[in-house]
């Protein structure tokens, strides 16, 4: 008699072989290698390398370091700019992501409605996703200069004499929030857009022949309610966006004045590659990090979702 | 010359027996269908035959070899998928042209991009240009050879797929459900093609479906399954007319076979036909082996609750008189001048009523065993 | 309904347009007027009236200076050249292993996905330091491949190709294996063609992103001679040329334009393959 542990002992066996002569165990290994070196060498390794950075003095050049606990992480959090730097992102995403996910969803709405010159108004609002944000940041320089901009001229003409919206503490932040809103915009438009492709035209016959068939009932009872997943997903994405916002920061006020614009990316980047203080940027680099983190999770988690829904 | 040979093959996905020790030769040159319900593990041996899937235990045998340390490519058999699985970027003759692109084509000629600078390769391409378009003509797909598979019809797909096979004359042809995806017209049709296709290649088939139509009107043999296990392997007409099992019974044939226990039998105070072995707990009989009869005492007696004309023949629904389970029968349209709400009885033939035991198994009469050996 | 209150229909009409076109040059006005600056003489930016178009051409002049006191074209080629090795190299790496994590069974690739699935919450900038400290100890630094080699394994290619690899089905594969196919051969002959949108859609999202990139090549990169568009068109600000606004404005004209006229001549391939990689 066979007892049931030397037949299952068979099957493993069995398995094994047929993994080994299919190839599909070998050529499965031999497709992920290279893949998996890399994995491990760029991405994991580093993470690892910057929690370890961060628990160090360690400053560039240097061949000596300590570990100094969480003493970064003290000097971080007792540190004023790390806090301004903060909440500057926060309310550079608080202006960012509801300005971008409403104008993006009207337009989108307004795109759908009618086909007339539909390709026109998609390409206009979607053109500053595709340009590069360093040169078109110089051109917003130019555009909120004080005297020769054109935001101060238009205002000019109206009667109100603008500031100098990017060296005065009380508008450079408010106008790079102008310009992601600008430049994310179109992305939304286009997610959106895509949301109420899905929408099934059935709903629209079921909720005319239950009377509401006005535009606004249509909107309130149909296109909205559908909309719900992608708007969700469309604001933790304008969010994790706006959280990594550098290139604008970089180009127009390097933070200033006075870190009236400084933001948490730009501060990881001067810390670390303009005063090279390693141990130091790695620290916000771990906190930077656990936001992100944080925000893909719950994108992950309404995709999820979503895929559930339908 | 390609008998299969299966011997107690097993096959388990985590804890759930798909393949329960199916033994099962067949012939060469032979047209097997395996039958059965959908999950009972019919795909999955046909799988195992093809080397696909690895069976957990049991060896596969071709052609008196043992093929289980065999890729599928060295197996020498070719597959019809149910979805076809044509190569949706390659035109019809690139499909059927693989095949023997991939077996005639040294290395160093399949490489991509120097492939086709490599000497020798237009010869052999002239060949299997001479091939595709000789298969292509015989399943009168040669006027499609440049489209690509996307512009083709579902039976145009399907005698595409049947060229891919057939082009590198296999010793085995494998067919999973390949009727399925046709509408019901084209299945018919397609049905007499590829025995026609059978007969003319002559080497063995290999044909799975849960349609038991299909397995009756296109098999030499018929094996049946259920839940992983084999029931019965035989002729059609065999499995029929003298089913093994009650589940072959229930399977083969339509309208289903009528099933009535004998408790029940009793209780509608029918009395049992002559014959009857003890052990018997349910009895069966086919739709054209009942009769219509004035209903009488200590016969099976009921109401006609429909009618179903079909032209040739006329099925009635017969509900049985404590208004439990139904009977169908099948009358000629001359005869029966039923309609639904007529009370009937029903004269049963002995000699075409099959006995089962308690566990489905056939109980054969006296005179059946004789006649059997 | 609607049809009986026609006028009602215009009128939705003259609003939608009115709206579009307000917000169409919200994000059109930083063009026009980037272009509009790229024409001008220095004396005319600095005019108290404004006229879109240049009363005094400037535009040869002002691109003039662009193209000779910086490379621009350099710039351009630059961009082209890390944009395509990346995305090659990316190709290279992610298939096989997005093949193998969609099609076929071997030990330990759960674990490999997994793997996958944490890498993709790493978000880039977050890996800056020690991206540096690697290349500064190979003495890569301010080269094309600090420029190209961090990205060349992307978690996100491979879920993503990954998802499409298993949206073929697997009687494609079995058949594939039948007519006598090898695995890498299926990925070249079946799985690459079947999923050339898809490929393209990565392709379209990882060009635009690494064209684009400020944040990496500032880092990576000090020297002219290998800098990005991106990082270019800083260089060129900061340098003598470019305190005047009408060759600075050209030089942004050039370094946005590839990117741009790509897209408008193939706009649905962009945004529904930025649409589609992003929702994945």
């Amino acid at each position: 008699m066979k007892t049931p542990d030397q037949d299952r002992q068979r099957r493993v066996d069995a398995k094994a072989s047929f993994a080994k002569r299919s190839g599909e165990h070998g050529v499965g290994w031999l497709a992920v290698s290279p893949a998996l070196l890399l994995l491990v060498g760029l991405l994991f390794g580093p993470a690892a390398a910057v929690v370890l950075f961060s628990l160090t003095d360690w400053q560039l050049g240097s061949f000596t370091f300590h570990f100094i606990g969480v003493a970064n992480f003290r000097a971080l959090f007792t540190d004023p700019t790390f806090w301004k730097a903060l909440t500057n992102t926060l309310v550079y995403a608080a202006i960012v992501v509801p300005g971008t996910v409403l104008l993006g969803l009207v337009v989108a709405l307004l795109i759908e409605a009618s086909p007339g010159l539909r390709g026109f108004y998609r390409a206009a609002h979607f053109l500053p996703v595709m340009s590069t944000m360093s040169a078109m940041a110089i051109v917003w320089g130019t555009m909120l200069h004080p005297t020769i901009g054109l935001v101060n001229r238009g205002l000019g003409a109206v009667g109100i004499s603008g500031v100098n919206w990017l060296r005065d503490e009380r508008t450079a932040l408010l106008a790079l929030a102008l310009i992601g809103i600008w430049q994310g915009l179109g992305f939304a438009m286009v997610l959106f857009v895509s949301g109420l492709k899905a929408v099934p035209q059935q709903l629209y016959d079921a909720a005319a022949i239950d009377g509401a068939d006005g535009v606004l009932d249509r909107l309130r009872f149909v296109t909205l309610p559908m909309l719900g997943p992608v708007t969700m997903f469309v604001v933790i994405l304008t969010a994790k966006r706006s959280f990594e916002v550098f290139d604008s920061v970089r180009v127009l006020t390097q933070g200033g004045p006075n870190y009236a614009s400084e933001v948490l990316l730009h501060r990881l980047y001067t810390e670390s590659f303009d005063f090279l203080r390693m141990g130091y940027g790695a620290a916000l680099t771990v906190i930077y990090l656990a936001i992100i983190v944080l925000l893909t999770l719950t994108q992950a988690r309404l995709l999820e979702r979503r895929v559930h829904y339908s | 010359m390609a008998e299969i040979e299966l011997r107690r093959i097993e096959k388990s996905y985590g804890e759930t027996a798909v393949v329960k020790g199916v033994s099962l030769s067949i012939r060469d040159g032979e047209f097997l269908t395996l039958v059965g319900p959908s999950g009972c593990g019919k795909s999955t041996l046909l799988r195992i035959i093809a080397g696909l899937e690895a069976q957990d235990s049991g060896e596969v045998m071709v052609a008196g070899r043992c093929v289980d340390d065999k890729r599928p490519k060295e197996r020498d058999v070719a597959m019809v998928f149910q979805s076809y699985a044509l190569y949706p970027h390659l035109s019809v003759f690139d499909n059927v042209a693989l095949p023997l692109r991939t077996r005639r084509l040294s290395f160093a000629q399949r490489l991509p991009f120097v492939g086709r600078a490599v000497p020798g390769r237009g010869g052999i391409e002239k060949v299997i240009r001479a091939e595709v378009e000789q298969a292509a003509s015989m399943l009168d797909i040669a006027h499609l050879l440049h489209r690509k598979p996307g512009q083709l019809s579902g039976g145009q797909r399907q005698r595409v797929a049947l060229g891919r096979a057939m082009v590198r004359h296999p010793a085995v042809f494998l067919m999973d459900e390949p009727l399925s995806n046709l509408d019901a017209k084209l299945r018919v049709q397609m049905r007499a093609e590829i025995t026609a296709l059978h007969r003319r290649l002559g080497v063995t088939f290999v044909y799975v479906t849960h349609d038991q139509a299909e397995a009756m009107t296109m098999s030499d043999r018929v094996a049946v399954m259920t839940a992983g296990e084999l029931l019965q392997v035989g002729q059609p007409e065999q499995l029929y007319r003298d089913p093994q099992d009650l589940r072959v019974a229930e399977m083969i044939g339509s309208p289903k076979i009528n099933v009535v226990s004998c408790d029940h039998w009793i209780s509608l105070g029918a009395s049992l036909p002559p014959g009857i072995d003890g052990n018997t707990t349910h009895l069966a009989f086919r739709p054209e082996a009942v009769g219509i009869a004035a209903s009488g005492d200590r016969r099976l007696n009921g109401v006609v609750t429909s009618v179903e004309n079909l032209g040739s023949d006329i099925f009635l629904n017969v509900a049985l008189a404590d208004g439990c389970g139904a009977v169908v029968v099948r009358t000629h349209p001359d005869i029966s001048r039923s309609e639904p709400g007529r009370p009937v009885g029903l004269q049963i033939d002995p000699a075409s009523l099959l006995q089962f035991d308690g566990a489905g198994m056939r109980l054969r009469q006296a005179e059946q065993v004789e006649a059997a050996a | 309904m609607i049809a009986r209150f026609p006028y009602r229909r215009f009128a939705g009409r003259i609003a939608r347009h009115a709206i579009l076109i307000l917000t169409a040059a919200f994000a059109l006005l930083p063009f026009v007027w980037m272009v509009s600056l790229s024409l001008k003489p220095p004396e005319e930016i600095f005019q108290a009236d404004f006229h879109l178009w240049p009363t005094a051409f400037h535009g040869v002049e002002n691109y003039r200076v662009a193209l000779t006191a910086a490379p621009m074209f350099r710039f351009l080629l630059n961009g082209l050249l890390v944009c395509t090795a990346i995305f090659a190299l990316q190709l290279l790496v992610c298939i096989p292993c997005a093949y193998a994590l969609a099609k076929l069974r071997f030990r330990g690739r759960d674990t490999l996905f997994s793997a996958v699935l944490v890498g993709l919450l790493l978000p880039p900038q977050a890996l800056a330091i020690p991206h540096f400290v690697l290349l500064n100890v190979f003495g890569l630094l301010d080269t094309y491949a600090a420029l190209i080699l961090p990205w060349v394994i992307s978690t996100f290619g491979i879920f993503l190709l990954r998802q499409f690899f298993r949206s073929i089905p697997d009687e494609i594969i079995h058949a594939a294996r039948l007519d006598g196919l090898g695995e890498f051969e299926i990925i070249w002959r079946i799985m690459i063609p079947m999923t050339t949108p898809a490929l393209a859609a990565f392709g379209i999202f990882s060009i635009v992103a690494h064209w684009n990139d400020l944040f990496w090549p500032l880092i990576a990169v000090r020297s002219a001679e290998i800098s990005t568009p991106a990082l270019g068109i800083l260089l060129f600000r900061d340098d003598e040329a470019g305190q005047f606004l009408g060759p600075l404005m050209a030089g942004a004209v050039i370094i946005v334009a590839p990117l741009l006229v790509a897209f408008l001549i193939a706009q649905r391939r962009f945004i529904d393959g930025l649409a589609v990689t992003t929702m994945k």
